[in-house]
């Protein structure tokens, strides 16, 4: 019987990609093995197996296609001899309950297709400046190339990171510019590599330590927070440790309870240490160019959902972000909704739902989570009176909580309603794509609780 | 590829000896005193004293260079003033003053000194190994031909981090001794206890590191084993493991009341095995100097030391204000260092 071939999603993450090129053609005959087409994710360029063997009847998506949704049919495979052009109105039920399976697999956070995200103009940035478009993924490659031609003594070390191209392809194109002096491939070993990088940052280095997911940090925790952190205070002020840890952080997409966690409240705990979680690709460039001549180690948190959302990066040649700044995206009267990383695409969503029906919400980046800028933030709740906070990580002692703490010691007069926090649920994150969706917080999440705290 | 060293008898100068007698009784009279300040109560928290393995970071001072760099882990006094910085920066370390190498905020187990290229002081078992790679990792980056000998216990010997080390020092041919200071105890529990295989230095010749066993009582025997490894290092060959067998005459720390081996054992080392008798017989044996001439240096090593506790205690405390201090730096401290 005819069945469409479809096209695969080849990473947690993915949504659609490129047909780079077909292997086969038309009348081929394949078996469960053979390469059939390239497929180009957002990460890589893949090879494509058939699972079934047959003849190749007919190609639906031509070579070179961009764009190409996941479980869109591609191809068609039958047996010799057939009429293929039946397959093109039957559904074979096997393909499609497999269709199924995959259509529901992005998180929430990609559950709508890419919207193009627009940063208003900021004071820093001179008028008339050139945007580009850019991912996150390429903003952050082009702030550790940036810092490395400028800096001999910046390095970027961790697992696959250089032959491989990053696991994420964040690091895409740096060994062949830098070399393997100054781009290496380590072991799997987290914290002796970790250990290793800050030693080399006493010396006067400043490595950039990339986590393939900070995940795998927790094996590292100690060389981060006894040995990079404190020892600035521990030696009087002598030793310095600039390092940047750098990698994703959170919730992927389907990679369930050790591989979805958001550590922004953890590092934020520790004095001597900073944290950024950036969200936008102009952000993630100037605050990790910062974080890279800070001279102290610097806990950088990114997002693997985000690494292929694009935004408007100033094309400038050195465009820096200060840590420390919040951000306002958007000015309001009605609420303050502040958040940080991924979490600003429910709370700038939830604004924008939240115009429609007349609520006029402040929406506030963190941006940096340690050192905190509390001042922008209690500054707007003097405004509007009313603060949602949202996060992807846990709700005890979340960063939530801490906002929640400094607006009632530094604003409680000003409050007309208690802060509500949009927080993950208090449970380790479930695999099933039902659950992993009930586990986050959501853009509806956080309307509700801006209703809540404007009484409507 | 491991072996064990045995030093050829006494090729040392009388300079040399000399030298290592002052070193050596230097860091006991110094530990000894502060084992008294700590009975006063000038010193608190944790204070793990280094005699009777005074020969180890004596011996191997003697083969460094400027521009070598050190660290070890909390038993690390006697490394800071063998590597030349002042006692009373240390012993005012220890009584939690201003004078102190860190201004009274690091203490016993964390000290620094950037101009004596010692960086630390560490209170994590085994954490000090990575670190020392790095800072290997940094000469190698730079081209230099400096090494960093790191040195860690027997106990420490044990921690997964430790292999991890060794295994990128070695993959990236990484200028560093290890030298595994072997005292027997890691803290109460003997190797015998918790060691499975006790040739703690053939535990790099499964990354293809050469290691050495090495008499820690006899300085000689010290200098000799780290003459090969530093040579080794600089050469570019990749890191080298030192392991010396050494004794604390002291309790792992002050509060420890050393239950678990008999007063006998340790009554044998010192009779017999101890590192600054032996130096000092070398002397006297040789004619280099006369039981006068030691005693003078003795009176002049009691002097520092006296003035190094006066310093100690007279230091004020810290200003309040440096509770908030040094939490985050502005700019590198290390450029002004360099």
């Amino acid at each position: 019987m005819a069945t469409e071939i479809l096209m695969p999603a080849l990473s947690p993450t993915m949504e659609e990609g490129t047909l780079a090129k077909w292997m086969v053609k038309e009348g081929d005959t394949v078996s469960s093995g053979d390469i059939l087409a390239e497929i180009e994710t957002d990460k890589a360029t893949m090879e494509f197996e058939a699972v079934d063997e047959g003849v190749i009847g007919k190609i639906l998506i031509a070579e070179g296609t961009e764009g190409v949704k996941v479980n869109t049919p591609i191809a068609i495979i039958g047996e010799e001899g057939e009429n293929m052009s039946a397959a093109e109105t039957s559904a074979p039920a096997e393909s499609s309950s497999e269709s199924e399976e995959t259509a529901e697999a992005p998180a929430p956070a990609q559950a709508k297709s890419p919207v193009q995200v627009k940063v208003p103009e900021e004071k820093d940035i001179p008028a008339g400046t050139e945007m580009k478009s850019t991912t996150v993924r390429e903003a952050l490659r082009d702030a550790m190339a940036e810092e490395m031609r400028r800096d001999d003594s910046v390095f970027v070390m961790g697992e696959e990171v250089a032959e491989y191209q990053g696991a994420y392809k964040v690091t895409q194109g740096l060994l062949d510019e830098f070399s393997d002096r100054r781009v290496i491939d380590t072991p799997i070993t987290e914290h002796g590599f970790a250990g290793l990088g800050v030693g080399a940052a006493f010396a006067g280095l400043r490595p950039i330590v990339e986590f393939m997911t900070f995940n795998f940090a927790m094996q590292a925790i100690d060389q981060i927070i006894n040995s990079a952190a404190k020892t600035l205070y521990m030696s009087g002020g002598q030793m310095g440790c600039p390092i940047v840890f750098r990698g994703p952080n959170g919730a992927a997409a389907r990679v369930a309870a050790q591989h979805s966690q958001d550590y922004a409240a953890w590092y934020a705990h520790i004095p001597g240490m900073k944290v950024v979680q950036p969200y936008s690709a102009a952000d993630a460039k100037g605050l990790l160019k910062s974080a890279i001549r800070d001279p102290n180690p610097v806990v950088f948190l990114e997002n693997e959902i985000l690494y292929g959302r694009s935004f408007d990066v100033p094309a400038l040649d050195d465009y820096t972000v200060p840590l420390g700044k919040a951000k306002i995206w958007r000015e309001g009267d009605d609420v303050t909704i502040v958040s940080f990383g991924i979490g600003m695409t429910y709370a700038l969503e939830a604004a924008d739902e939240l115009a429609k029906e007349g609520i006029s919400a402040e929406v506030i980046d963190l941006r940096t989570i340690r050192p905190m800028d509390t001042e922008t933030v209690v500054k707007s709740i003097m405004k509007t009176n009313r603060c949602v906070t949202v996060e992807e990580g846990f709700p005890v002692c979340s960063i939530g909580n801490y906002l929640s703490a400094t607006i009632m010691q530094e604003a409680f007069d000003y409050l007309d309603a208690p802060v509500i926090n949009c927080t993950g649920k208090d449970v380790p994150m479930p695999y099933a794509a039902n659950l992993e969706k009930l586990a986050l917080t959501s853009t509806k999440e956080v309307m509700d609780a801006v209703k809540a705290v404007t009484y409507r | 590829m491991a072996t064990r060293s045995r030093a050829k008898k006494n090729s040392a100068s009388m300079e040399e000896l000399l030298n290592y007698y002052r070193e050596m009784l230097q860091i006991r009279r110094f530990e000894e005193k502060a084992g008294q300040l700590y009975g006063m109560g000038l010193i608190g928290g944790f204070c793990h004293l280094y005699i009777g393995q005074e020969a180890v970071v004596v011996g191997l001072e003697a083969t460094s260079k400027e521009g070598d760099q050190r660290i070890t882990t909390y038993r690390d006094h006697g490394h800071m003033l063998a590597c030349g910085m002042d006692p009373k920066g240390v012993m005012a370390e220890l009584t939690g003053r201003e004078g102190g190498y860190s201004k009274g905020k690091g203490g016993s187990m964390h000290m620094f000194s950037k101009e004596k290229e010692f960086y630390g002081g560490h209170g994590i078992v085994g954490a000090n190994v990575p670190l020392g790679a790095g800072l290997a990792f940094a000469n190698k980056y730079n081209g230099n031909d400096n090494v960093c000998y790191t040195y860690f216990g027997d106990g420490a010997a044990n921690q997964g981090q430790v292999y991890e080390a060794f295994n990128m020092a070695a993959l990236w041919k990484l200028p560093v001794i290890f030298v595994i200071e072997n005292n027997q105890y890691a803290m109460g529990t003997s190797q015998k206890r918790s060691t499975s295989t006790p040739a703690i230095y053939t535990r790099g010749e499964a990354f293809g590191i050469p290691g050495e066993e090495v008499d820690g009582m006899d300085v000689l025997a010290v200098k000799a084993a780290g003459e090969k490894a530093v040579a080794h290092c600089r050469k570019g060959d990749g890191p080298y493991i030192l392991e010396v067998k050494t004794y604390r005459y002291r309790g792992h720390s002050m509060s420890d009341p050393a239950k678990y081996r008999t007063r006998e054992e340790v009554q044998k080392m010192r009779e017999e095995r101890d590192p600054i008798e032996a130096v000092r017989k070398l002397i006297l044996d040789g004619n280099y100097a006369s039981e006068d001439d030691l005693k003078a240096i003795d009176k002049e090593i009691k002097e520092i030391i006296n003035d190094s506790a006066d310093f100690a205690k007279e230091s004020p405390e810290p200003a309040l204000e440096e509770l908030w201090t040094d939490v985050y730096a502005e700019e590198l401290p290390q450029d002004d260092a360099a």
